[in-house]
C-alpha cells in the first residue's frame, strides 16, 4: 500500500487524493440517481478488483464469477429471511460456501491441469449448474426469486443492511476502497509475485520453486471470497434475487468488462474500467429509451461498439495508458 | 567428501527411443561439471531428470545425500537446485528486476531483502543499468543472463546451465566464463552445465561427461577426455582442439 503511493508521482498522488475525497463527498451534490449510478460503479470496481486478483495477477481466466455474487447473495438472503440471521454473521456462510465452490472448481481445474479456455469452461459449468441447481430449491424460492421483504420497521436498521440509498452508498465505496488496498498489499506480496510468475509462464515458476498449484488455490478461494462479499452486498441492495439474472454468464462478463477496459494486472485498472463502462451503461440505456429504440439488444450493440472502440485503442487498457500519458508513475530508481 | 549430487544408473525412455542410457556420474561440492555430447544425445532429459521436470524410468538421483527423482521441478528448487532453460523462458511481460525478485523470493520474506539482494544479483551479471526493461524487450545473450540471474537469486548450491552459452559472440563468451568462474568462486555454487562451446567447457571444467546416444562413452579430465578417440569420433570431429 505504501509503496503504491510511493511509486506514484506528486501528480499521481494528488488525482488519487482528489478522486477520494470526491468521492467521500459526492452524496452533497449528487441527486437520487446519480448516487444510485455511483453505487453501482463502486459495486462493479469492487467484484472487478476481485476477479482481476485472479486473471489479472494470477492469469487464470473465470468466466463464471456470477457464481460466487450468487451464492454469496443466496446464503445470506436466506440466512435472513429464514432465520433471521442478520449480514453481518450471513457474510460469514456466505463467503464460506462461495469458497468452497471455489475451491472445488479450482482443485478440479488445477490438479488435472485444465488449463486457459478450458478452466474457463470449467467455471462457466458451474455456474450454469448451480443456477439450474437454484432454479429447483424451493427454499430459497426456486425459478420464482427470493424477495427480502420491505419493513417499515426496519428502515434504517444500518446493521442489518437495510439502510438508504446514502448508506448503500457509502458501503459500496467502503468496499471498493478495501478492495483497492488489498489488491495494492497482495501485488506487492510475495504471493503476488508468485502469481505474476505463473501467469507469464507456469514452467518457469515452478523451476523456481514455487508450488503453482498452492499458489493458485490461493487466488481462487481469495477471488471467490472477495466476490461473495459483493454478492451480499447486492442482495440487501436489491432485495429480489432470480437464479436467472444472478448466475447468468451475462453477469460473469459484465463483471470482468471493467478490469479489461481499465487494464488488467493493475491496481487502479478496474476502478477506472468501472467508471467508463458503468455510466456509458446508464446513458445507453437512457438515450434508448428517450429515442423510443426498444428493439431488444439495441443497447448491448452500442455498449459492444463503445467497447471495440475502447479496446482497439488501448488494448492494454485505459490505466496503463493513462498513466503513463498524464505522468502519473514514478520511474522507480 | 561426499557427493552433492550422485546420479547412478538413470534411464528414460520415449516410448521406443532410449534417450538416456544408464547414466552415473557424481558432482562434487564446489566444482564445475560439464556434460557434453552431440545433439539429441539426452543432455537436456538428462537435466529435465534431476529438475523434476521428468521422472527416470530407471535409476537414483540423489541430491545432498537425500533421494530426489520423481520429485516435482518446485520441490527440487526448494532443496537447492536451479536450473536455466536451454529454450530462455524469461517472464515476457515482467520488468528484468521483477524477474530475479522472483527467484529471490523463494527463500526471503521481506520484500526489501529481496530487492537488494535481486539488485546484487543484476549487478553480478552487468544488467543492474537494464533492471527497469521490460524481459520482453531484452537482447538473446541478456535473455540468457536474466534467466541465469532469476536461478541464481534462488541460494542454489547446484546450478544446472543448459547451454548458457549458445548464440553468444566470443567476446560474450568470455565475460560469461568469467562470470561463472565468479558465481562459483565467490557465491560458492556447484555448477553443473550442458554446453556445445568448447572453449568454454574447457575453460570451466574440472570433470566432464560425454553422451552419445543417450549412453556415457567418456567421463574424466577434460585434457584426458578431449584427447579421447570415441569423444573425437563421434563429438568434436577434427575441428574443435
Ligand atoms: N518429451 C519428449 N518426448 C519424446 N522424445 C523426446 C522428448 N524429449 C526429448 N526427446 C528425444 O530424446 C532425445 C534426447 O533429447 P535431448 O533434448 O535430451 O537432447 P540434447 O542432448 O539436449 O540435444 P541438444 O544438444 O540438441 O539440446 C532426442 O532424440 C529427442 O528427440
Ligand atoms: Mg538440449
Amino acid at each position: 500500500m505504501i509503496s503504491l503511493w510511493r511509486d506514484m508521482n506528486r501528480r499521481g498522488q494528488v488525482t488519487v487524493a482528489l478522486a477520494f475525497v470526491l468521492l467521500l463527498f459526492a452524496p452533497v451534490a449528487a441527486t437520487r440517481y446519480v448516487l444510485s449510478v455511483l453505487t453501482l460503479i463502486l459495486y462493479f470496481v469492487y467484484v472487478g478488483q476481485a476477479w482481476n486478483l485472479m486473471m489479472g495477477y494470477a492469469g487464470q481466466l473465470s468466466l463464471g464469477h456470477a457464481l460466487y455474487v450468487g451464492l454469496g447473495g443466496y446464503v445470506s438472503a436466506a440466512l435472513w429471511v429464514h432465520f433471521g440471521i442478520g449480514p453481518w454473521l450471513g457474510v460469514f456462510p456466505a463467503v464460506g460456501i462461495a469458497a468452497a465452490f471455489g475451491a472445488a472448481i479450482g482443485w478440479l481445474g488445477f490438479r488435472f491441469g485444465i488449463e486457459g479456455v478450458y478452466f474457463a469452461l470449467l467455471t462457466i459449468a458451474f455456474a450454469e449448474f448451480t443456477r439450474i441447481g437454484f432454479d429447483h430449491i424451493g427454499f430459497v424460492g426456486g425459478a420464482g426469486g427470493l424477495f427480502i421483504p420491505y419493513e417499515q420497521s426496519r428502515l434504517g436498521e444500518w446493521w442489518n443492511l437495510r439502510g438508504s440509498q446514502l448508506f448503500f452508498y457509502y458501503l459500496a465505496f467502503c468496499l471498493a476502497v478495501l478492495a483497492v488496498l488489498l489488491t495494492a498489499l497482495l501485488a506487492r506480496s510475495r504471493l503476488g509475485y508468485q502469481w505474476l510468475a505463473i501467469r507469464e509462464d507456469e514452467t518457469a515458476a515452478r523451476a523456481l520453486g514455487i508450488d503453482v498449484f498452492w499458489a493458485k488455490m490461493k487466488a481462487v478461494l481469495i477471488s471467490s471470497s472477495m466476490t461473495a462479499i459483493g454478492g451480499v452486498f447486492y442482495a440487501f441492495y436489491y432485495n429480489s434475487l432470480f437464479p436467472a439474472q444472478l448466475f447468468d454468464m451475462s453477469r460473469s462478463i459484465e463483471l470482468i468488462l471493467g478490469p479489461i477496459v481499465g487494464g488488467l494486472g493493475t491496481v487502479f485498472g478496474p476502478v477506472v474500467g468501472a467508471f467508463i463502462l458503468t455510466p456509458v451503461g446508464e446513458l445507453l440505456i437512457s438515450l434508448t429509451e428517450k429515442a423510443g429504440i426498444n428493439a431488444p439488444g439495441a443497447k448491448a450493440i452500442f455498449f459492444g461498439l463503445i467497447l471495440m472502440t475502447i479496446i482497439y485503442l488501448v488494448p492494454t487498457g485505459v490505466w496503463p495508458w493513462l498513466s503513463q500519458r498524464l505522468g502519473f508513475t514514478r520511474r522507480r530508481s | 567428501m561426499s557427493p552433492l549430487l550422485s546420479v547412478v544408473d538413470v534411464g528414460k525412455r520415449f516410448r521406443g527411443l532410449v534417450a538416456v542410457d544408464r547414466v552415473s556420474f557424481t558432482v562434487q561440492p564446489g566444482e564445475i561439471f560439464a556434460v557434453i555430447g552431440p545433439n539429441g544425445a539426452g543432455k537436456t532429459t538428462l537435466f529435465n531428470m534431476i529438475a523434476g521436470v521428468l521422472a527416470p524410468n530407471e535409476g537414483t538421483i540423489s541430491f545432498r545425500g537425500e533421494r530426489i527423482e520423481g520429485r516435482t521441478p518446485d520441490a527440487v528448487c526448494r532443496l537447492g537446485v536451479a536450473r536455466t532453460f536451454q529454450i530462455v523462458r524469461p517472464f515476457p511481460g515482467l520488468s528484468v528486476e521483477d524477474n530475479v525478485m522472483i527467484g529471490a523470493l523463494l527463500h526471503r520474506t521481506d520484500m526489501a531483502a529481496a530487492r537488494r539482494y535481486a539488485r546484487e544479483v543484476l549487478a553480478t551479471l552487468d544488467l543492474f543499468d537494464k533492471r527497469d526493461f521490460r524481459a520482453s524487450t531484452l537482447t538473446l545473450p541478456d535473455r540468457k543472463r536474466l534467466e541465469l540471474a532469476r536461478a541464481l537469486a534462488t541460494d542454489p548450491k547446484l546450478l544446472l546451465l543448459d547451454e548458457v552459452m549458445a548464440g553468444l559472440r566470443p567476446t560474450e563468451t568470455d565475460r560469461m566464463v568469467e562470470i561463472l568462474r565468479g558465481v562459483n568462486r565467490d557465491m560458492g555454487v556447484t555448477i553443473l552445465l550442458i554446453e556445445h562451446v568448447m572453449r568454454a567447457v574447457m575453460a570451466l571444467a574440472g570433470h566432464m561427461l560425454v553422451l552419445h546416444h543417450g549412453a556415457p562413452i567418456a567421463k574424466g579430465a577434460p585434457q584426458d577426455v578431449v584427447r579421447d578417440p570415441k569423444v573425437i569420433t563421434s563429438y568434436l570431429g577434427q575441428e574443435t582442439i
